[in-house]
């Protein structure tokens, strides 16, 4: 493997990572918003629990994936910076909002309605803006002319590819995050909490899949380099789409290991992250050696040698000394009971 | 405007914003830890309910900082994306090493925060010192991408092109420990002041000898202590890192002082303003000597003038009114603390005198005003240059134009969030008072830390 290989490995590592905790987190924000006026089923509560001690750690991984790109692809940081003022703007004035307005939700608790609106309603923009820099970088609405590079909006925005991106972000984002909620809900035994997710996770999946064929349809029209190079993969694509019905089979089966529960959602959380994760494999591989198409390859942007020993060491280094702190996060806040538990939460 | 003023204007209006809640973010988690630390060693609740109430307020300014630091450190590579592009190649190291800082101070935030009541005493203390570490971390890591660009080091530049890449040699630039050092301590003496003004503040609205007034009195003595030790600190590294700009960018260092004759025995200029047509300072109180003595520690020494500089390279003249507001700030700072602890230790006296107080009300936004001067000071005393004679600024500009939007745009949602900020920390510490907290903290059974999450 290449050094830039390995690179883009990382950096496609980041951007998985950060997807899967982004959906869940803008997510939660969502659910928090829709089902704020139920409150028996404390469904609102179960997605601020989760949320309010994760979402730093979330909005870490979107600052460690941009510093990924200029360490190591300082080229790609270049072009991707000019072509993205505008998107990656927009992204960061809701980004602002969003994560303000949800710390303050919290804390202004007479407030909290119109707060947890703003948060919610700017959080869920978010992923569909997001997830447009993947169309961005196909290529095919930048405008290279007389030494500059530009984006071309008005193309971009009556592309029906990249409605179709956003659309699957955004039904994405319902999906992971209901499916995690209703595995949260029923660690902490919320079960009233644990219905209104499950469902919630049966309806947002079909139309999350719907909206990936969708792409492939688009995306056979507009940029048929990738199309054809992610059909080489066909089998990993079916693989993906097993793991999806294993994952809607998990919500429908009766619990194999608890009596008069429906569903398994830890078996469909694990089989849909494994979806997900031979999908992205799949474009992701389809997508090299570009970063942006067909200007930017990995090798033509990537780093001095001796820049990237130095990174690299670092992110052994870093994820070893924090590799435990995760732990121990996770083991408070993901897996112990008590906490999972509460009856009452003060002053939430 | 053209489309580089508006790029700058942008960017400088982002770091001006997030500096506020950077400085403090860095700075208050050190007056958290001296109140724990104060707890544990005098077991008197009333350190106990200060690190609850200004761990709240820190949370809260978090929701601020965080974006605005995703924001400044994207919107480097939106509108500067020649100079990132250089920085990616040659100085990626604090950027990458800031990463894990950052994920530090994160997670044991949200565990300090979030499972306070869930962990041991002593965990909660381990938390909090790598919150403090982690944030301390942050800031002297970026502040070196800062230094890098004021003392480039690390590389060879030849036509064009960056050769012999050193990235730990960029990384250990010559001004990376004096520079990061200032920014550290000067962050200490924030966080300090601006506890001093409120509790300044509440104190003077509380009745005299009640227990509200004991608590207030109590923290601002924490704050004189902190802020004292960290701006005499803040003084002496202030000092060294005159003598760098002597050494490595003289045209700053003669800028910020309003000299335009290279000379030995150079005067120190204080106050007035620095005139370009007539290239002399106007209306300056004019130490002399002081100069030369404070760039190389003896009178003969030769201080460039910016007559030695072709114009086009000359920094922006006002520079030296910030840099004086800067230092006299950074001075009064020093002043106030010794007139406190000495009013309060050695005189033995129980009341501040009403004076004192409103002085100390102010010493919190001006200590926040020194940060602001003291950053416009060092990135516009480096113009025309984002690294020192290597790549201009003109050059490393993104080349999109009509930014003027974009402008508008963040410049609103940072009065929306700077408006929101306040307004959310005023209802909070109205809805539960000192009092409340006090109660809290003396019944063992209702947990105080968990009325945070």
């Amino acid at each position: 493997m290449t050094d830039a290989l390995i690179a883009i490995t990382v950096l496609w590592g980041f951007v998985f990572i950060y997807a899967v905790m982004a959906t869940m987190d803008f997510g939660a924000g969502f659910w928090s918003m829709i089902y704020i006026d139920r409150e028996k089923t404390k469904a609102t509560n179960i997605a601020n629990r989760y949320l309010s001690p994760t979402w730093e750690v979330t909005n870490t991984f979107i600052v460690a994936l941009v510093v990924a790109v200029y360490s190591l692809f300082p080229t790609a940081a270049y072009t991707l910076g000019t072509i993205l003022l505008v998107p990656g703007s927009m992204i960061l004035l809701l980004l602002a909002l969003r994560s303000a307005f949800l710390v303050f939700s919290n804390v202004a608790t007479e407030y909290k309605k119109p707060l947890t609106y703003i948060s919610g309603i700017t959080g869920i923009i978010i992923p569909g803006l997001l997830i447009a820099v993947l169309p961005i970088t196909h290529g095919e609405f930048v405008d290279y002319g007389n030494g500059l590079t530009q984006l071309n909006l008005g193309r971009l925005f009556t592309s029906p590819n990249v409605y179709t991106f956003i659309g699957f972000a955004f039904s994405s984002t319902l999906f992971l995050s209901s499916l995690l909620l209703a595995d949260y809900s029923k660690t902490s035994e919320e079960m009233d909490a644990y219905r209104v997710y499950l469902r919630d996770a049966k309806i947002a999946g079909p139309i999350s899949l719907l909206m990936a064929f969708c792409i492939m349809l688009t995306l056979k029209e507009e940029a048929r380099w990738i199309y054809d190079r992610m059909m080489e993969d066909l089998p990993l694509l079916l693989t993906s789409l097993g793991f999806f019905l294993l994952g809607g089979a998990g919500l429908f089966l009766p619990n194999f290991f608890s009596k008069g529960v429906k569903g398994m959602p830890r078996l469909s959380v694990i089989a849909v992250t494994a979806q997900y994760l031979i999908a992205s494999y799949v474009y992701g591989k389809a997508h090299l050696p570009y970063i942006v198409y067909p200007n930017v390859t990995i090798q033509s942007a990537f780093t001095d040698p001796n820049s990237f020993r130095a990174v690299f060491i670092t992110y052994i280094v870093g994820f070893a000394i924090l590799f435990p702190g995760f732990i121990y996060f996770w083991s408070l806040f993901m897996h112990d009971k008590k906490f999972l538990r509460q009856k009452t939460n003060p002053n939430q | 405007m053209d489309d580089l003023l508006i790029a700058r204007s942008l960017f400088g209006t982002t770091m001006a914003f997030h500096i506020i809640f950077a400085t403090i973010g860095v700075g208050l988690p050190l007056m958290i830890l001296t109140a724990e630390l104060m707890y544990q060693r005098t077991k008197d609740q009333d350190y106990v309910v200060m690190a609850k109430r200004w761990t709240k307020a820190f949370a809260v300014l978090l929701g601020v900082g965080i974006p605005t630091g995703t924001i400044a450190g994207v919107q480097l590579s939106l509108l500067w994306p020649g100079f990132m592009e250089v920085i990616g190649r040659v100085m990626p190291l604090p950027f990458q090493i800031e990463i894990y800082a950052f994920f530090v101070e994160a997670l044991f935030m949200s565990i300090y925060v979030y499972a306070a009541e869930r962990i041991a005493p002593w965990m909660r203390i381990v938390s909090l010192i790598l919150v403090a570490m982690g944030a301390l971390a942050s800031a002297v890591l970026i502040t070196n991408v800062h230094a890098f660009q004021g003392t480039p080091a690390g590389f060879r530049y030849e036509d064009g092109k960056y050769l012999d890449i050193d990235p730990w040699a960029a990384f250990f630039n010559p001004s990376f420990f004096v520079t990061a050092g200032h920014v550290a301590l000067s962050a200490y003496v924030t966080g300090a002041f601006v506890v001093a003004s409120v509790a300044a503040f509440k104190l003077m609205k509380s009745d005299f000898g009640s227990r509200v007034y004991k608590l207030h009195q109590k923290a601002i003595m924490i704050s004189l202590v902190v802020g004292g030790i960290a701006s005499f600190l803040t003084a002496l590294n202030g000092h060294e890192s005159a003598q760098y700009l002597h050494e490595y960018q003289p045209e700053k260092l003669a800028a910020a002082e309003g000299l335009f004759e290279t000379q030995d025995h150079a005067p120190l200029a204080i106050g007035g303003f620095t005139d370009r047509e007539t290239k002399e300072i106007k209306w300056a109180i004019e130490i002399p000597w002081a100069l030369s003595f404070l760039a190389g520690n003896s009178f003969d020494t030769v201080v460039v003038g910016l007559n030695d500089f072709p114009e086009e390279y000359w920094p922006p003249l006002f520079v030296h009114t910030l840099f004086n507001a800067m230092v006299g700030i950074g001075s009064l700072l020093i002043l106030i603390s010794l007139l406190g602890i000495a009013w309060k230790k050695f005189l033995k006296k129980d009341h501040f005198p009403k004076v004192f107080l409103w002085t100390l009300v102010a010493s919190g936004p001006l200590a926040v005003a020194a940060i602001e001067f003291g950053w416009i000071f060092a990135c516009t005393g480096r113009q025309p240059w984002v690294i020192y004679r290597i790549l201009s600024t003109a050059q490393s500009a993104t080349t999109a134009a009509n930014l003027g939007i974009l402008f508008i745009l963040f410049a609103f949602v940072y009065v929306i969030l700077g408006t929101a900020v306040v307004f959310v920390l005023l209802y909070y510490f109205r809805k539960n008072t000192v009092l409340d907290d006090l109660q809290r903290a003396e019944k063992k059974s209702v947990p105080l830390f968990s009325s945070n999450s």
